[in-house]
């Protein structure tokens, strides 16, 4: 009974409580609702509730999409793929993103070579940006304490990273090529200098702007060096850091692709060029929609930490 | 030989360097405060009250003059001499129990043990009536409760010498005469020695023992040096119609309001 959920019912009286027994007009036969006890919305309910309002508008959005597409690319002499074209040409690609992986007695074995699934790409690149990027936000931290405490540092250094943050990502990879000789660590490198910059640069605005009442406060304590370091710096400037490390992180996430496109091998990059290659367009797309969500999930992981960093001090 | 006081300025000016040459801030500045004395600084807004108290703090240098406390010479900051600030400066990714055990381990990592710390951060916070919000972040503090444990940061690691800067100045009335009653208190049971800032002349009177009146920048200095002389404990209704009250009430307010008005007013 759709009434059972409502607070309030018509009744010949005007708006009552449903649970409130209207007084009945004598001359009118018209049947009124019998009194139902009011049921509370539960936690649940009311949870489902704020995500479905959170979720169906992208959905909406998702399949309103899709129909467009469908609707332009289904002629026969369409150049696109439409959205079941996808589907049914890259089957292989979207069911067996596993494939070349075989779990032996607890161990996990990854089959050589290009013929492998696309997770198997993408756990390849994922692997590059994690050492590449690790390794830039310990350096780019620590650079960007240096210029941001250090005046002289500051006026040494600041010129330099303002000319090479601007070079493009793709336009180390011959130098690192030339300097590494091998694919992975020109990569890995690439990663690096890639996403260095903007951790370096956030990081200096953060201790640049250590407000000067917590600067008094560790002068009157007479902290030391080290102490102001961890007690008031870092807390104080975690917030600018995780902005750059989070800038960092997607930048990374670009150059990778662009990188294994131009050296091939592995990798999602790789992955992407080879199915263009092959005139396998649909395959391309599928990689493209992977491409974004593991994007976007690094950028929320990085963001998630720095909140939790941020919070607990 | 005269015996120098608790707290001794002698000389004291300050000078900035500007893009327009050097300006004199402060000049000729002679204070002396005895152990265990409430002095307020008062003064119009940019007479250099702050800049005074800071020199006093280590945190800014003096150009001429030397600060002798308990004896020493003071020219850097250091515990020894607490600051409660206007803006109470509490470190906002700590809790309150932190923010004062920021100071109490710094000062007495050596002399105490951790759970001897321990205690005196809630033995402090006790004081100031916080320790119930111990475990709060600064962010869930109304204004006069971050100044309470602020003032809590300050006492704990027992220094020589208390200095407030305006340090009700940000508060509303109600809360500002709690804070009052409560600095009073404290100043009774720990026999503190404190220089404080203040532009409100009643609050001067009420909490001082002596109040030092500062002349109008540029090149302020001390224009007058009036004793309090009312019994403690004071108690702001019974004092306030006494005439040591409303006497020294108006020594101060005929001081700022007729020999050295505001600078802008005087324009007008």
């Amino acid at each position: 009974m759709a009434s059972a959920v409502l607070k309030l019912v018509e009744t010949p009286v005007g708006t009552l409580p449903e649970n409130v027994v209207a007084p009945q007009p004598l001359r009118l036969a018209l049947p009124v609702a019998a009194p139902v006890a009011v049921v509370p919305r539960s936690a649940l309910q009311l949870w489902l509730d704020a995500r479905a309002a959170a979720i169906l508008p992208p959905l909406i959005m998702l399949v309103v999409l899709l129909g467009v597409w469908q609707a332009l690319c289904s002629a026969p002499d369409a150049r696109f793929p439409s959205p079941i074209k996808v589907w049914t040409e890259s089957h292989d690609v979207i069911v067996h993103p596993l494939k070349g992986v075989s779990f032996d007695a607890g161990k996990i074995k990854v089959a050589d070579g290009a013929d492998v699934g696309i997770l198997v790409h993408i756990a390849t690149s994922l692997e590059r940006v994690a050492i590449g990027y690790s390794l830039a936000a310990v350096a780019g931290i620590a650079l960007g304490v240096l210029i941001g405490s250090s005046l002289f540092a500051f006026r040494a250094l600041d010129p330099l990273f303002q000319v090479l943050r601007t070079v493009p990502p793709l336009a180390w990879l011959p130098l690192s090529l030339a300097a590494f000789q091998q694919a992975n660590p020109a990569t890995v490198f690439l990663i690096f200098i890639t996403a260095i910059w903007p951790i370096i640069l956030n990081t200096a605005v953060g201790v640049q702007t250590i407000p000067a009442a917590y600067r008094n406060v560790a002068k009157v304590l007479a902290l030391s060096r080290p102490q102001y370091f961890f007690k008031i710096m870092l807390p104080a400037s975690v917030p600018y850091m995780f902005t750059g490390l989070r800038i960092g992180v997607g930048m990374s996430w670009l150059a990778i692709v662009a990188a294994e496109m131009v050296q091939g091998g592995t990798g999602i990059g790789f992955f992407i060029w080879d199915s263009y290659n092959s005139s396998l367009l649909t395959d391309t797309i599928v990689a493209l929609v992977y491409i974004g969500l593991v994007g976007f999930a690094l950028d929320r992981i990085v963001a998630f930490v720095g909140r939790r960093i941020a919070r607990e001090g | 030989m005269k015996q120098r006081s608790y707290l001794a300025l002698e000389g004291i000016g300050v000078t900035f360097a500007t893009r327009n040459g050097p300006f004199v801030a402060l000049q000729n500045i002679d204070l002396n405060v005895e152990r265990g004395e409430l002095v307020a600084l008062i003064g119009h807004s940019g007479c250099g009250k702050s800049t005074l108290l800071n020199v006093i703090a280590g945190l800014t240098k003096a150009s001429t003059g030397v600060i002798f406390l308990d004896g020493q010479v003071v020219d850097a900051p250091g515990p020894d001499r607490a600051v409660v600030f206007q803006d109470h400066s509490l470190l906002p990714w700590l809790t309150v129990a932190e923010n004062v055990a920021l100071a109490v381990d710094k000062v007495f990592a050596a002399t105490l043990n951790r759970a001897a710390r321990r205690d005196l951060v809630m033995h402090n916070l006790e004081l100031v009536h916080m320790a119930g919000n111990a475990a709060k972040r600064p962010a869930e503090l109304s204004g006069g409760m971050k100044q309470r444990v602020g003032i809590a940061r300050a006492i704990a690691v027992k220094p020589r010498l208390l200095l407030m800067d305006e340090p009700f100045g940000a508060l509303d009335a109600l809360t500002r005469a709690n804070l009052q009653d409560m600095v009073m208190e404290l100043q009774a049971s720990q026999g503190s020695t404190v220089v404080m800032i203040t532009h409100d002349v009643d609050e001067a009177v009420l909490l001082a023992d002596r109040v030092v009146m500062m002349t109008n920048g540029p090149a302020a200095t001390i224009g007058e040096d009036l004793a309090v002389k009312l019994a403690r404990p004071r108690h702001r209704l019974e004092i306030a119609d006494t005439s040591g009250y409303v006497g020294a009430r108006t020594d101060v307010l005929r001081f700022l309001y007729e020999r050295f008005s505001h600078p802008g007013e005087k324009a007008a």
